[in-house]
């Protein structure tokens, strides 16, 4: 199905939740409002002419300008072979959204990265932990405002340039 | 005096034999989990309840790197997402700033990336079947892949001198030509190799200790494998034909002719181990396929486009798929239109194959645990990156 009319569909039910206009591209863009995600996804993996039955990708990005962070759900369809990007801000000193997850099992874990790296909340994730860095790791690497700790555990993550010594 | 001790071994509970469930370490420098990644297991005698997997032992903090050290020093880095194919994450990575940028590559430069991806497909096959088998307890038959993994070190070598983290490619195309001599010697080498590849299937694939140990164990639905996004030969295994290289064209793949192999249940339940398996052996005969026509077919040319040093494409974001080793990898790339990249994700075919495995290990025994890692050819640095 053409980008147009799955924006439509999704205009259709959700009215206000979509964005108006589809960003362009090879995965053409639709915004949605964060808060609705849940029901957008069950829509979009449900409805037979959507068929969205796989979660490609999900990445949160830190727009620290705008004090927002974005997180893009790219879907694809085997059975139709057609593709969508969704694309849900939140702001950024709280970010929550809805979990996906009980509808693409694959979300578990992309969106513990998510939480690990950026620090978004996924409401009702069922195991919402930390999944690359250690359990007691302070802070959200991927936030560009993150500062490296000096040391780890006593061990020093500085040392002396090589030029230097 | 003694007293018997009065138990009845065949009633479970009270007054008979007590079981209680085991929590078993399995990790993180266990010698067949490929790479440095851990397993909580908790088991009840041999079988597993389940199998909890824990990463992040290999976490470089690679897309951290690529926000402070730009586009084009960024190359290097991703040979080391999945060092055992790293052809194909040069391409993705280098694919998704041309298409950031809008650059067109040179037909040469097509060429000789399918060749170079191709190479590195096979030489990866070859030590997912090798490891396979080793991982179940055939040690020879990897000594023999590893043989022939060597020729194509040396052919990839040649190529860019490298012999496992490449750094071949570059924005807008490769690095270097093709070698004076290299069609010769490559296909010298693929004379050699096909008829290889028959040996094997007549020395492990079809093995009736082999197909025991791999056929009917963990079986993947198609439903489930779409699901959980299981991607390239894990899910072909799963008997989804879907192949991003003919299915989602690009770079020179349009031109050539190949199938796309994928698992039937051929020796036992549709979407088992030994289905993963068999697809990667067929799919190292279409790797062949492809480079006899794209090394007889390269077209005459430069094999890099102009791209300017100071890489600053507009601001936008773009998400590639392509055909690794371990199937459709996923580069998602934000630009904000500075000369560092806002922010990358990598979304590769291990990550998944590796959250899987929680609801795949269910009930099967401990020793088939290594059987299903290595049939699913998860590469740690790539679950972490």
């Amino acid at each position: 199905m053409e980008a147009e009319r799955i924006h439509g569909l999704l205009r259709e039910k959700f009215g206000n939740a979509i964005e108006q206009g589809v960003g362009a591209g090879d995965w053409p863009v639709v915004t949605v409002d964060g808060a609705s995600l849940a029901g957008i996804g069950r829509l979009l993996r449900d409805d037979p002419s959507l068929d969205f039955d796989c979660l490609s990708n999900l990445s949160g990005v830190d727009r620290k300008n705008d004090d927002l962070i974005e997180v893009w759900y790219h879907l694809f369809s085997y059975g139709k072979r057609h593709q969508v990007a969704l694309r849900a801000t939140t702001p950024r000193p709280d970010p929550v959204l809805p979990t996906v997850s009980h509808l693409w099992p694959i979300a578990d874990w992309l969106e513990r990265e998510c939480w690990d790296l950026l620090g978004v909340r996924f409401v009702e994730h069922p195991d919402l932990r930390r999944l690359l860095m250690p359990e007691d790791w302070v802070g959200h690497p991927l936030r560009k405002d993150f500062v490296e700790p000096d040391e780890y555990h006593g061990i020093s993550t500085r040392r002396e340039s090589l030029l230097k010594l | 005096m003694s007293t018997a001790i009065d138990i009845d071994l065949h009633r479970e509970g009270p007054g008979g034999l007590e079981t209680e469930e085991m929590t078993l370490n399995m990790g993180p420098q266990h010698p067949s989990t490929h790479g440095v990644l851990r397993f909580v297991v908790k088991a009840d005698g041999e079988v597993m309840r389940r199998a909890i997997p824990d990463i992040g032992y290999l976490h470089r903090s690679i897309e951290k790197i690529a926000e402070k050290v730009g586009y084009h020093g960024f190359m290097p880095y991703t040979d080391r997402v999945d060092y055992v194919s790293a052809m194909q994450c040069n391409q993705g990575w280098a694919m998704a700033c041309e298409k950031l940028a809008g650059i067109e590559v040179p037909r040469r430069g097509e060429y000789c990336r399918v060749i170079a991806c191709e190479f590195g497909r096979i030489a990866s096959h070859l030590i997912s079947v090798g490891a396979t088998s080793m991982d179940i307890g055939a040690i020879t038959p990897f000594t023999h892949a590893i043989r022939e993994r060597e020729y194509i070190n040396d052919i990839l070598e040649e190529l860019c001198g490298a012999r496992l983290t490449f750094n071949y490619m570059r924005i807008g195309g490769c690095a270097w030509d093709l070698p004076p001599g290299f069609a010769r010697r490559a296909i010298a080498y693929l004379d050699r190799f096909e008829p290889l590849i028959d040996e094997y299937n007549e020395l492990i694939s079809f093995n009736k200790i082999y197909v025991e140990r791999l056929a009917n164990v963990a079986p993947v639905s198609r439903e489930r494998a779409i699901a959980w996004n299981l991607v390239g030969p894990n899910l072909r295994g799963s008997g989804v034909p879907y192949d991003v290289r003919r299915d989602v064209p690009y770079s020179a793949y349009p031109d050539f002719e190949f199938d796309v192999p994928f698992g039937t249940g051929e020796r036992g339940t549709l979407g088992d181990c030994y289905d993963r398996y068999m697809v990667r052996m067929r799919e190292m005969k279409e790797s062949c396929r492809i480079l006899r026509q794209a090394i007889e077919g390269i077209p005459p040319g430069p094999v890099v486009a102009k791209v300017p040093r100071t890489f600053k494409p507009a601001a936008g974001a773009v998400y590639t798929r392509v055909e690794g080793s371990r199937g459709d990898m996923g580069w998602f790339v934000v630009s904000d239109g500075t000369a560092f990249p806002a922010r990358v994700h990598i979304r590769t075919g291990s990550f998944a194959a590796m959250a899987a495995i929680e609801e795949l290990s269910q009930g099967l025994m401990i020793a088939d645990l290594v059987a299903v890692i290595a049939s699913l050819d998860i590469v740690a640095p790539e679950v972490d990156r």
